[in-house]
């Protein structure tokens, strides 16, 4: 059996002969991976999840799921998936408890493996103490780790999570992820996540797949997106109105230097180590830096720059950086 | 998953049907008022209906104006006429509506009209469990697209059993005469052919309503078709009596065989002449339309049952 657990090819659905949604995408999932799908609404991330769920049927293009395929062998391959959906999808009528076995009996689990396992699995979302209480009275987060446990009743060798943090306070975002860790750990599974929340992707996806207009632009891990984006950013000003563009180029790891206003966006590898040199090489010169902030990239650049949502300007980009560490 | 757990699995290809059904119908016997009006209604609509539309009294001597008789009647004349008249009221009752008590008659369309309205829900069930994200969740597990529309189908027939269960009771309260073949097994007979009519309305409906994601589309449809196909039926008044073209539509209308059915079983006597065809094929051409029904529901939902 081979190591990819997802594995999609030429995966395309067009809408009824128009819309596009999705483009001709390539990817694998390895065994293990929690996998990332990243991008703005409407990108075409819950259309691929619907395919590979075997909820919509691929216009062209294959993809598999533990070696069956979505278009051919559904039923083997919804016996070895679950989902967390978008939507809150639970019966509102029903207790928890009740749908916890009502998701069973449509895997066909017998009660007697299922109230068991039901109970276990509301323990460890930890709402056994609600487990009687109708489904309706529940808050959001409640309703979120509901989705998770009925998600995992069939015991999946892989999850599918759409939007699983969507509406959430931050509080309940953060639970959200640690659980899912945790999924990871005790059951090594591996999951397939849509997400358009960046921090999101970044706090707990193996890889990401960067999706937009129906195309996968990229793909890698967290680390290496930022990384190539080419080094940090550093903002500085100085009191005289010397052009020290020249200047500051020949300093070690820097890369790129402008001037913006009264200030010089330099960008560097290794931002820590490169600052200091900066100020030592200006005050050399004679100049004083009266200001200086330095700017890690974060999954926000890498996805503006590939979504193209913004101006990919150097000036932008330094202006828009996200988490700004002054010194 | 052990070996086997994926053992028991692959035997329980029916265990969604059950778990599904029964959600629907949870969703009724476990709330209390819901449960309550549904067996409100049937009294109700018995005693507007049943017992305002009395028929029977038009045919009375109080009814018929006062006419000068030269030389006036004596009493033994008077009562010879009244006798006639009932006699004649009987006669002229029996052969319009085979019973001699319109609010029998009635009673027993209304199990039609009681099996209508719940069977017309359905459609409800399925854009609310779209709306609701339910059915999207159901269609990626390993239960088929049919179960689902089945399980809808065959709540809808429990309840429409439940139901005619309640007017029959109720009915017989009010004061139902039993027609001469009344065993007790009439009872289960009507309980079949409900649910069988039962079961091809609301294919109908959910049929309609496959695509729909507005739950204003079922209310709709709701609306347009339950009366006319009330009316248009021998619920409430004998098909013979109708214009000839509604005979047309009451003669291919399904819910016409069930009522029949239902008064057979129930109030008619031997020697009714007036209505055409018999028992068994009453039971037949429901059988036939539920069959053909769900099929139908089942085939086009394998190609428009979708998210």
């Amino acid at each position: 059996m081979s190591e990819d657990v997802i594995k999609a090819e030429g995966l395309t659905k067009v809408f009824n002969g128009r819309l596009i949604a999705v483009d001709h995408i390539n990817f694998s999932v390895k065994h293990g991976e929690i996998f990332g799908f990243l991008g703005p609404n409407g990108a075409g991330k819950t259309t691929t999840i619907n395919m590979l769920i075997t909820l919509l049927r691929p216009t062209e293009g294959r993809a598999s799921i533990l070696g069956s395929d979505i278009a051919k062998e559904n039923v083997e391959v919804r016996n070895s998936i679950g989902l967390v959906p978008q939507e809150y999808t639970a019966d509102e009528d029903l207790t928890g408890y009740e749908n916890m076995l009502l998701c069973a009996d449509l895997y066909g689990i017998p009660r007697t493996v299922s109230k068991k396992r039901a109970i276990d699995l509301l323990n460890l979302v930890e709402l056994a103490d609600f487990k009687d209480k109708l489904v309706q009275t529940y808050s959001g987060g409640m309703r979120r780790r509901l989705e998770l446990s009925c998600g995992l009743i069939n015991r999946p060798k892989v999850l599918f999570l759409d939007e699983p943090t969507l509406g959430l306070d931050v509080q309940t975002r953060v639970a959200t992820w640690n659980y899912v860790r945790m999924l990871k750990k005790e059951f090594g599974m591996t999951l397939f996540m849509t997400t358009h929340y960046l921090e999101e992707a970044d706090a707990l996806c193996d890889r990401i797949a960067i999706i937009d207009h129906g195309k996968i632009m990229v793909i890698g891990t967290p680390e290496e997106l930022k990384a190539s984006l080419g080094g940090d950013i550093i903002k500085l000003a100085i009191q005289d109105g010397a052009d020290i563009t020249g200047l500051v180029k020949k300093i070690n790891h820097v890369v790129d230097v402008k001037k913006e206003n009264d200030a010089y966006l330099i960008r560097a590898e290794n931002g820590e180590v490169t600052a200091p040199l900066i100020i030592e090489a200006l005050r050399r010169e004679g100049h004083v830096v009266t200001r200086l902030s330095l700017s890690k990239p974060t999954l926000n650049e890498v996805y503006l720059q590939y979504t193209g949502k913004s101006m990919r300007d150097f000036e932008e980009l330094g202006s828009r950086h996200g988490s700004e560490d002054d010194i | 998953m052990s070996e086997n757990e994926n053992e028991q699995v692959s035997k329980n290809r029916l265990h969604g049907l059950w778990a599904l059904t029964n959600r629907d119908l949870k969703k009724w016997y476990k709330a209390p008022i819901v449960f309550l009006l549904t067996i409100l209604q049937p009294i109700v609509w018995m005693g507007l209906l049943g017992k305002s539309l009395n028929l029977g009294a038009i045919f009375s001597l109080a009814q018929i104006p006062h006419v000068a008789f030269n030389p006036p009647l004596t009493l033994a004349q008077l009562g010879q006429l009244s006798s006639a008249i009932n006699g004649l009221s009987a006669s002229i009752m029996r052969n319009t509506f085979g019973v001699t008590d319109y609010f029998s008659f009635i009673a027993m369309g209304l199990v039609s009209l009681a099996t209508l309205f719940t069977a017309s829900f359905s459609g409800m069930s399925v854009v609310w469990d779209r709306r609701t994200g339910f059915l999207s969740k159901a269609l990626s597990t390993p239960v088929s697209k049919s179960l689902i529309i089945l399980s809808k189908v065959l709540s809808a027939a429990l309840r429409s059993v439940f139901q005619a269960g309640i007017v029959v009771v109720v009915a017989i309260v009010f004061g139902l005469k039993f027609g001469t073949n009344f065993t007790a097994f009439s009872i289960l007979g009507v309980f079949a052919v409900v649910f069988l009519i039962a079961m091809g309305l609301s294919s109908i409906f959910i049929t309609i309503n496959l695509r729909a994601t507005r739950i204003e589309t079922p209310q709709a449809v709701l609306t347009l078709f339950t009366l006319p196909i009330i009316f248009a039926s021998n619920a409430f008044f004998p098909i013979n009596l109708m214009p000839s073209w509604l005979q047309i539509i009451a003669n291919v209308n399904p819910l016409s065989y069930t009522t029949d059915a239902v008064r057979r079983l129930m109030i008619f006597s031997n020697g009714i002449g007036k209505f055409p065809f018999s028992l068994p094929f009453d039971f037949a051409y429901v059988g036939i339309f539920a069959a053909v029904a769900t099929t139908i529901g089942v085939v086009l939902s394998w190609r428009f049952l979708n998210k």
